[in-house]
């Protein structure tokens, strides 16, 4: 990036002026702006990154250590790697909690607030409810998730103190049964992640022409029959825009299994984020731990990729 | 774009008839099936509230009345003891100082990053630029975790660990590389004819940017630099790897390094949370109008 960005102008001025016309010759070349970000975005991610698949190709356990060749090696003992297979199991779940749950809740939510509450109880009424989805947003994650690991602890938390109270003796172990911990972090989740949807799919809804839900409403169809003929299509843009970032942020996620459950019980809600995390500052494995995260990036990109692909080509279709 | 998305709708209001507006708002009047779902609705925004309830709750027991009366029982007396115990261990002042400095540095100076990168797409349209906009997309996709042992030894060689300035550097081309990316779109559709006009009156580039562009992005670059804020605010993973000490740690990271020590007591702990997520709290209600229209502008593109 930074070594184009001061090599061009140069070799790009001539031809740029021609074909600009006399307006806007001047000195100096439209590249200078590019600059900052350029050296930046060079010091900051491409180095770094390239330093990271670079580092994953030896055996390494960080600071003073030697390196030691290893090649590839640390990526055939990822395949072999049980605790890295869980790992991905887990980032599914974590796509339906972060994706599948909200987004659909979402355009429930939405559509309630803005096309039926909202115009029998007014805007005030839909935009304070869509004000409290959006509230755990907001919230630095680790508020987040410390509020949450005190009220699913299993001696004191909220829930259990409550469970007690109505009469249950043995109320489950949110956190710490292993059978029960990722479900307990896939429910924080969603409580974190539902407003996201809401809000946006909220302005999408303004985008509507009302006319449509009219002319809907005179020939007689109902509530549901508009949400899934009017309202989904309509805001289809938005919808992918929030399964696109939403998956990407579900790959990723980290902090609230950090702060929840550190991965455990028994590496029951390990994710690869935090695999990475553990082989580079607990384990001191780092190259493998670039390793991972170097499979991470790859199959965020794929995954994007994908979702990209495929949205251009239904838009296409669609025109044609 | 956002413009159009708050003006479309008040336009067609006007335009629908005003007695066939009336007339389905009084048909819709009867139905008792939307108590039920205002009570639905209500009840998800009670669920959503909950943790914040039972967070202020806590943070305002003594620790006798919580271990006596449990995390439900109403506070026997408001008692300031969590709190005082919170501050006593952790320095939230300096962490307060930290937080502000380094979200205010980041978010002025991506997005005067963002605007001069964006100049160059969104107005010059240099050669290359759709590959330059498709790398600066995909890096905010990257995981920070491909980033940060690199970034920590980097941190490490240059002196800036453990103070604010790595994490500024750091976030600033990080959140300006997405703000690149968005700008450039906005800016493609500044009409040419203004640019044209400004550039036969003489103007220098440098001129056009500053008298005719950024006048037209403003709006954008404030809701940029709102989301920056609060973005860089309530960031986790690399503050964490690389203010490892105290006196740099940001709010966030402060409260955190309580996390998994048993010895500290749950109303302390609730004191922290609470007072960590005021500054954002406050945050979030001044800007509320900016963040909603700026969550738009982040989808429409």
């Amino acid at each position: 990036m930074a070594t184009t960005a001061q090599a061009r102008p140069a070799s790009a001025r001539p031809a740029r002026s021609r074909r600009r016309g006399v307006s806007i010759r001047e000195r100096g070349s439209y590249w200078w702006y590019l600059l900052p970000i350029g050296v930046g975005f060079g010091a900051i991610v491409i180095v770094p990154f390239v330093m990271n698949v670079v580092v994953s190709l030896f055996k390494w356990k960080g600071g003073r250590s030697p390196l030691r060749w290893y090649g590839l090696g640390n990526y055939t003992d990822l395949l072999a790697d049980q605790e890295f297979w869980l790992s991905f199991r887990n980032s599914v779940f974590m796509i339906i909690a972060i994706v599948v749950i909200p987004t659909l809740i979402g355009l429930v939510l939405a559509a309630v607030l803005f096309d039926y509450l909202g115009r029998k109880f007014g805007s005030r009424t839909a935009a304070f409810l869509r004000a409290t989805y959006y509230l755990p947003q907001i919230l630095p994650i680790a508020v987040a998730g410390f509020i949450w690991s005190w009220i699913l602890d299993s001696r004191n938390g909220s829930i259990n103190s409550f469970l007690r109270t109505i009469g249950i003796e043995n109320p489950p172990d949110w956190l710490g049964d292993p059978s029960q911990a990722l479900s307990s972090v896939m429910a924080m989740l969603v409580w974190l992640q539902i407003g996201y949807p809401v809000v946006i799919f909220m302005a999408a809804l303004q985008r509507v022409d009302p006319e449509l839900y009219e002319a809907a409403e005179l020939d007689g169809a109902g509530w549901g029959r508009r949400f899934l003929a009017i309202t989904v299509p309509q805001i289809r843009p938005e919808i992918f825009i929030v399964v696109l970032t939403a998956t990407v942020g579900a790959l990723k996620v980290f902090a609230p299994i950090l702060i929840l459950t550190a991965g455990g019980p028994e590496g029951s809600t390990v994710v690869p984020s935090y695999y990475a995390y553990r082989s580079f500052f607990e384990l001191s494995k780092v190259g493998y731990g670039s390793a991972i995260a170097t499979v991470m990036s790859i199959v965020i990109f794929i995954v994007a990729a994908i979702m990209l692909t495929w949205q251009r080509r239904t838009d296409n279709e669609r025109v044609a | 774009m956002t413009v159009a998305i708050q003006v479309g709708p008040v336009d067609e209001e006007v335009l629908l008839p005003p007695e066939q507006a009336a007339k389905s708002s009084r048909h819709r009047k009867h139905s008792p099936i939307r108590w039920l779902i205002l009570a639905i609705a209500a009840a998800v925004a009670v669920v959503m509230l909950a943790p914040f309830w039972l967070l202020i709750l806590n943070a305002f027991k003594s620790v006798a009345d919580y271990s006596v009366n449990g995390p439900l029982a109403w506070p026997e007396s408001f008692s300031l003891e969590a709190f005082s115990k919170y501050l006593d261990i952790v320095n939230y002042p300096v962490a307060l100082w930290n937080s502000v400095v380094i979200a205010t540095a980041t978010a002025f100076l991506g997005a005067a990053i963002a605007l001069l990168g964006a100049y160059a797409i969104g107005i010059g349209r240099i050669r290359a630029s759709g590959l330059v906009l498709a790398i600066l997309l995909l890096s905010t996709m990257l995981p920070h975790e491909a980033l940060i042992y690199p970034l920590f030894y980097g941190a490490q060689a240059t002196g800036t660990l453990n103070t604010p300035w790595s994490v500024i550097a750091v976030f600033t081309v990080l959140h300006a590389a997405f703000g690149t990316y968005l700008l450039a779109s906005v800016m493609g559709t500044v009409p040419k004819e203004l640019l044209e006009a400004a550039a036969l009156d003489g103007a220098s580039r440098w001129k056009i940017l500053w008298q005719v562009v950024y006048p037209i992005m403003r709006p954008t670059l404030a809701v940029l630099v709102v989301f920056f804020f609060i973005w860089t605010w309530n960031e986790f993973y690399i503050p964490l790897v690389l203010l490892s000490d105290q006196s740099a740690q940001t709010i966030p990271i402060a409260l955190s390094t309580l996390r998994g020590q048993n010895t500290i007591d749950i109303t302390v702990l609730n004191a922290g949370s609470l007072l960590s997520l005021l500054p954002t709290l406050v945050f979030f209600l001044i800007f509320q109008r900016t963040l909603s229209r700026g969550v738009t502008a982040g989808a429409v593109k």
